[in-house]
C-alpha cells in the first residue's frame, strides 16, 4: 500500500486581487517522482514556496510524513527532512564547492554552537560532503569557489547540498533552468537513477525532461490544478489540451 | 506644576507642531527610501543648510519671510547637487555603503557649516508680525509662530496629497514606490525621477529648517538630533508612504512632546516626586522609541505601508 | 610549513605593537604608549564590531553603546569606592551582554534598514538615559575615581604595565575571534550572511546563532569600553553617541571588514590620521568626512583587502 508522503489540502494564497493557489489538493505517494507543470503565471511558484516553507498559506494546510507542518518554517521542514533547491541559482558563492556541501552536512547533524574546532577540520563533515559532490559528478571541483563553476555545475551543486541533508523529499524548482541541451541530458540521466531512492517533487518547463522522469504529473493553471495522472493520462486529457494548446488540439 | 486644561491643550498644539516639522523631514526621506531603495543619513544635514541659509538670508535681506523664501530653492540646489555628485553611484549599493557613504556627508556638511558660522548655536529672532499670541480658546493664548508652522504643515499636506493623487509625477511616484523595477521597465527617465524626488525631500527639509530658526537651536549637529526621530516616524507610518509619515509624524510628534510634558508629573502620583524627578525625563525620551520597537514588533511593515510593498 | 599572508601580518604588527613601550622609553617620547594603547583599544572595539558586521552582515550601528556602558561599569563602582578591576571588568561584559541580548532579541526580528534604525534608536536611548544619570554627571560625564585595580603587579597607573594588558586582550580577541569565525558557530554565521534564504533551506535556523554573536560582540565592546574609560579616565555619554558607532564602523570598512585583522589596522590608520589632520587644523573632520566617502566608493575591501590581494578570495 503506497504511503503518501506529502499531503495537500485546499492550499489557498492571495496576492492583492491576485489568488496564486485556489484550494490545490495534492497527494505525493512516498518514492514516486511527481512532476507539476503548467504555462507561465499558473501558481508554480507560489506552490513551491508553500510547500518549502517560505510562503504561509491564507488557508489550507500540508502534511508531511503524518505531521502537519503548515505552521513550520523553512529550516524546520528541512531538517524533517523536506529538501530544495531553488529555480535560480541560490548557493553560497563566496565559499567553495565542498564548503557548500559540508554547510549543508552541518545543518543537518546540528550541535553548531561549537566555537573552537575548525569546521573545515571536522571529518564528520568533510567525508559525508565529498561523498555527495562525487556523486553528483563535481567531486573534481570540491576546491573550486563556487563563484566560479559553470551554470550548470551550479546546479548540480544545488543538488548535492539538498542531498546532503539526506532529504525524505525531494523539491526541485526547474533544475535544468538555463541547461544547454547536453547538461540538461545529464542532469535527467542523475534525476533518473536518484528517483529509485527518493521520492521527488518536480517543477519543470521542459517537457522532455517531465516525460522521462515523472512517474504522475500534476497540471496547474490559474492557482488551480485541473488534472493530475500519468504522463499518458494527462496528454491526452481534453481540459489539459485546452489549457495548453488551445480550443481545436489535434492528437 | 498643575495639570491644567489649558496646558494640555498647549502641549497637544506643540505635539502638532512638533508633528509638522517631523512630516516635512519624514515625507521626503520616505518617498527617497521608497523609491530609490535608497537609506540618505544626510537628509538632515539638508535640514541644517536650511536652517543656517534662512538665517542668513534673513540677515542679509532683514526679512524673515524673504529668507526663508530664498532658503527653499537655495537648498533644493544643494540637494540636487550633492545627488549628482555624490549619491547617484550609491543606488546600485547595498544599504551598507549607503550608511556609511551618507555618515561620511553628515562630518563633511557639519564641519562646513562649522567653519563659515562657527560651532556656536546661533538665534534667529521670531518675524515681528508672529511674534505675538493667537487666542485658540477664551483664556488661552498660543504662540503665533508655532500656530503659524501648524498651518504650512497642512497646507504642505495638501499640496503634496494633490502632487501625488492628481498629477502625472505623483502618479510614478506612487507607481516607483510600489515597484521600482517595472517602473524603470516601462520606459520612465528613472534618473530624472530619482533627482526630482531627492530634491522634492530636499525642499521640504529646507522648510522644515527655515522654519526651525526662531524656535530651535541652530548649530552644527541639528539634523542629526531630528533624523533618528524622524526614522522612527517613517518606521512607524511605512516606508515609502506619505500618509504614513503624516501619520507617523503626528503620533511621535504628540507622544514625545506630551511624554515629555507630562510623564514627570504623571509618574509622580504614582512614586516618590524625587524618584519621578529622576525618572521622568529618561523615560519620555525612551517613549518614542518603545513605540518604535512596538510597531517592528507586531506591524514590520508600519502602519501604512505603501501599496503592493507589504 | 605554509605560513600565510595574514599570519606574517599578524606577526609584525603584534612585534611591533609590542615594542612601543620600550622604544618609546628609550627615545623619551612616553606619549606615544599612551597614543598606541589608545589605538588598540579602539581596534578591541573594531575587532568585536567586525564579528557581527564583517562576518555576520549584521549592520549594527548602535556598537558605541556597549562601550558606553562598559564604561559606566568601571565609573559607577569606582564613583562609590568599589575599584576592584575584576568586579568592575566582570560588570561591564556581562551588562553589555546582557543589553546586547535584548537590543539584539528585539532587532534581528528585523533585517535590512529597519535593523540598522532600530540598532541606532536604541543607542539613543541609551545615550539619553547616560545623560539623564545627573549623579554620574549627566550629560557632563564625571572623571574616573581611580583606575581598576588588580592587585599584584598589575597595576593599571604604570603606563606599561596598563599598556602590555591592553596588548595581551587585543592578542587575546585576535586568537579567540580567529577560531571563533572557523568554528561550526561561525561557519553558520557567515553562511547566514552570504545567503540567508540557502542557509534557512538547509536547515539553519539563523536567529539563534545571529542573536549569539550580537551578545558576544555586544560583551567585548563592554570590555573595550572598561579599558576605555581607564585610559581616558573620564566618561560621558558621548561614547555611547550614534556617530561613535559610526566611527567605529568606519575603522572596521577602512581596515577591511570580515577579516579580524583589518580592524586593527582601521583603527591605527584613522586615529593616526585624526591625529596627523587634527595638528594642522581643528576643522579636520571636513577632511574625513569626504576620505570615507571615498573609501566607500573605490576601497571598500580596505586596506587588508589591498595588502592581501587576490590571495583572499579562498572563502
Amino acid at each position: 500500500m503506497a504511503e503518501t508522503l506529502l499531503a495537500v489540502r485546499g492550499l489557498s494564497k492571495r496576492f492583492g486581487g491576485l489568488l496564486a493557489s485556489d484550494r490545490i489538493d495534492l497527494d505525493v505517494v512516498r518514492g514516486e517522482t511527481h512532476a507539476i507543470i503548467g504555462p507561465n503565471g499558473a501558481g508554480k511558484t507560489t506552490l513551491i514556496g508553500q510547500l518549502a516553507g517560505d510562503l504561509r498559506p491564507d488557508a489550507g494546510a500540508i502534511r508531511f510524513a503524518g505531521r502537519d507542518v503548515t505552521g513550520f518554517d523553512a529550516p524546520l521542514r528541512s531538517r524533517l527532512g523536506l529538501a530544495r533547491s531553488f529555480q535560480i541559482t541560490s548557493i553560497f558563492r563566496d565559499f567553495s564547492a565542498l564548503d557548500n556541501v559540508a554547510l549543508a552536512v552541518q545543518a543537518h547533524r546540528g550541535g553548531n554552537f561549537r566555537f573552537w574546532r575548525s569546521a573545515r577540520d571536522e571529518r564528520a563533515l568533510r567525508e559525508p560532503a565529498r561523498v555527495v559532490l562525487e556523486s553528483v559528478g563535481l567531486g573534481a571541483r570540491a576546491g573550486v569557489l563556487a563563484a566560479n563553476l559553470a551554470h550548470g555545475e551550479q546546479r548540480q551543486l544545488e543538488i548535492a547540498m539538498a542531498l546532503a541533508t539526506e532529504p525524505r523529499l525531494l523539491l526541485l524548482d526547474e533544475p535544468v533552468a538555463g541547461m544547454g541541451l547536453d547538461e540538461s541530458q545529464q542532469m535527467v540521466r542523475f534525476l533518473g537513477a536518484l528517483k529509485r531512492r527518493i521520492t521527488i517533487v518536480l517543477v519543470e518547463h521542459d517537457m522532455d525532461a517531465v516525460f522521462s522522469l515523472a512517474d504522475r504529473i500534476s497540471v496547474m493553471v490559474y492557482g488551480r490544478i485541473i488534472a493530475t495522472g500519468t504522463p499518458p493520462e494527462v496528454r491526452s486529457n481534453a481540459e489539459v489540451r485546452r489549457a495548453y494548446l488551445g480550443e481545436d488540439a489535434t492528437p | 506644576m498643575t495639570v491644567t486644561v489649558a496646558l494640555v491643550l498647549e502641549q497637544t498644539l506643540n505635539g502638532l507642531q512638533y508633528g509638522v516639522m517631523l512630516f516635512l523631514m519624514a515625507a521626503g526621506l520616505t518617498l527617497v527610501f521608497g523609491i530609490m531603495n535608497f537609506v540618505n543619513l544626510a537628509h538632515g544635514s539638508l535640514y541644517m543648510v536650511g536652517a543656517y541659509l534662512a538665517t542668513a538670508f534673513a540677515a542679509w535681506s532683514g526679512s524673515f519671510v524673504l529668507g526663508a523664501a530664498l532658503a527653499l530653492p537655495a537648498t533644493l540646489l544643494v540637494g540636487i547637487v550633492v545627488e549628482v555628485v555624490a549619491l547617484r553611484t550609491l543606488y546600485e549599493r547595498d544599504h551598507l555603503d549607503q550608511v556609511l557613504a551618507t555618515f561620511g556627508l553628515i562630518l563633511f556638511f557639519n564641519e562646513l557649516i562649522a567653519i563659515i558660522w562657527g560651532r556656536a548655536a546661533i538665534y534667529t529672532s521670531l518675524p515681528p508680525f508672529l511674534g505675538g499670541h493667537i487666542r485658540v480658546l477664551p483664556g488661552v493664548p498660543y504662540p503665533a509662530y508655532r500656530a503659524g508652522i501648524i498651518l504650512v504643515g497642512v497646507a504642505v499636506a495638501v499640496l503634496l496629497w494633490v502632487l501625488v493623487t492628481r498629477t502625472r509625477l505623483g502618479m510614478r511616484i506612487r507607481a516607483g514606490a510600489s515597484n521600482r523595477t517595472m517602473v524603470s521597465a516601462l520606459g520612465v527617465n528613472i534618473r530624472l525621477l530619482y533627482t526630482l524626488v531627492f530634491g522634492l525631500g530636499a525642499a521640504l527639509a529646507g522648510l522644515a529648517g527655515a522654519m526651525a530658526g526662531p524656535i530651535y537651536a541652530v548649530q552644527p549637529g541639528m539634523g542629526e538630533a531630528i533624523l533618528i526621530q524622524v526614522f522612527v516616524v517613517i518606521v512607524i507610518g511605512g516606508i515609502g508612504s506619505i500618509r504614513g509619515a503624516m501619520v507617523g509624524a503626528i503620533v511621535v510628534g504628540m507622544a514625545d512632546t506630551l511624554g515629555r510634558a507630562f510623564l514627570k508629573p504623571m509618574l509622580a502620583t504614582v512614586i516618590s516626586p524625587p524618584a519621578a524627578d529622576k525618572a521622568g525625563p529618561a523615560l519620555a525620551s525612551m517613549v518614542i522609541y518603545l513605540l518604535m520597537a512596538a510597531v517592528l514588533f507586531f506591524r514590520p511593515e508600519g502602519l501604512f505601508p505603501a501599496r503592493g510593498r507589504s | 610549513m605554509l605560513i600565510s599572508r595574514r599570519t606574517i601580518v599578524l606577526g609584525v604588527a603584534g612585534l611591533l605593537l609590542a615594542l612601543v613601550p620600550p622604544i618609546a622609553a628609550l627615545t623619551n617620547q612616553p606619549f606615544y604608549v599612551d597614543l598606541f594603547r589608545r589605538m588598540m583599544i579602539f581596534a578591541i572595539a573594531a575587532v568585536s564590531l567586525d564579528l557581527i558586521l564583517g562576518y555576520g552582515g549584521m549592520v549594527s550601528f548602535g556598537h558605541a553603546a556597549y562601550l558606553g556602558i562598559g564604561a559606566y561599569a568601571v565609573g559607577i563602582p569606582a564613583f562609590h569606592g568599589i575599584d576592584n578591576g575584576f568586579l568592575q571588568w566582570s560588570l561591564a561584559i556581562v551588562t553589555s551582554a546582557l543589553t546586547a541580548l535584548v537590543i539584539g532579541a528585539i532587532s534581528l526580528r528585523t533585517s535590512g534598514v529597519y535593523f540598522i534604525m532600530i540598532t541606532l534608536a536604541f543607542a539613543q536611548m541609551l545615550y539619553y538615559l547616560g545623560i539623564s544619570l545627573e549623579t554620574y554627571g549627566g550629560d557632563n560625564g564625571m572623571r574616573l575615581a581611580a583606575r581598576s585595580k588588580f592587585g599584584g603587579p598589575i597595576d593599571l597607573h604604570q603606563p606599561m604595565v596598563f599598556y602590555y594588558v591592553v596588548l595581551a586582550i587585543l592578542v587575546l580577541f585576535l586568537v579567540l575571534g580567529g577560531r571563533l569565525v572557523e568554528s561550526r558557530f561561525g561557519m553558520v554565521i557567515r553562511a547566514a550572511k552570504s545567503n540567508e534564504p540557502r542557509a534557512r533551506a538547509i536547515g539553519f535556523s539563523p536567529f539563534r546563532y545571529k542573536l549569539t554573536a550580537f551578545v558576544i560582540a555586544g560583551g567585548a565592546g563592554g570590555l573595550a569600553g572598561a579599558l576605555l574609560a581607564n585610559q581616558t579616565e573620564y566618561l560621558t555619554p558621548e561614547f555611547m553617541h550614534w556617530t561613535r558607532s559610526g566611527e567605529i564602523m568606519f575603522m572596521v570598512i577602512l581596515g577591511g571588514m570580515g577579516t579580524l585583522v583589518g580592524p586593527v589596522i582601521g583603527a591605527v590608520v584613522l586615529l593616526l590620521l585624526e591625529d596627523v589632520l587634527s595638528a594642522l587644523t581643528a576643522h579636520w573632520q571636513i577632511i574625513l568626512g569626504p576620505l570615507l566617502v571615498l573609501v566607500v566608493l573605490f576601497a571598500k575591501r580596505g586596506l587588508f583587502g589591498l595588502l592581501l590581494g587576490a590571495a583572499s578570495r579562498d572563502g
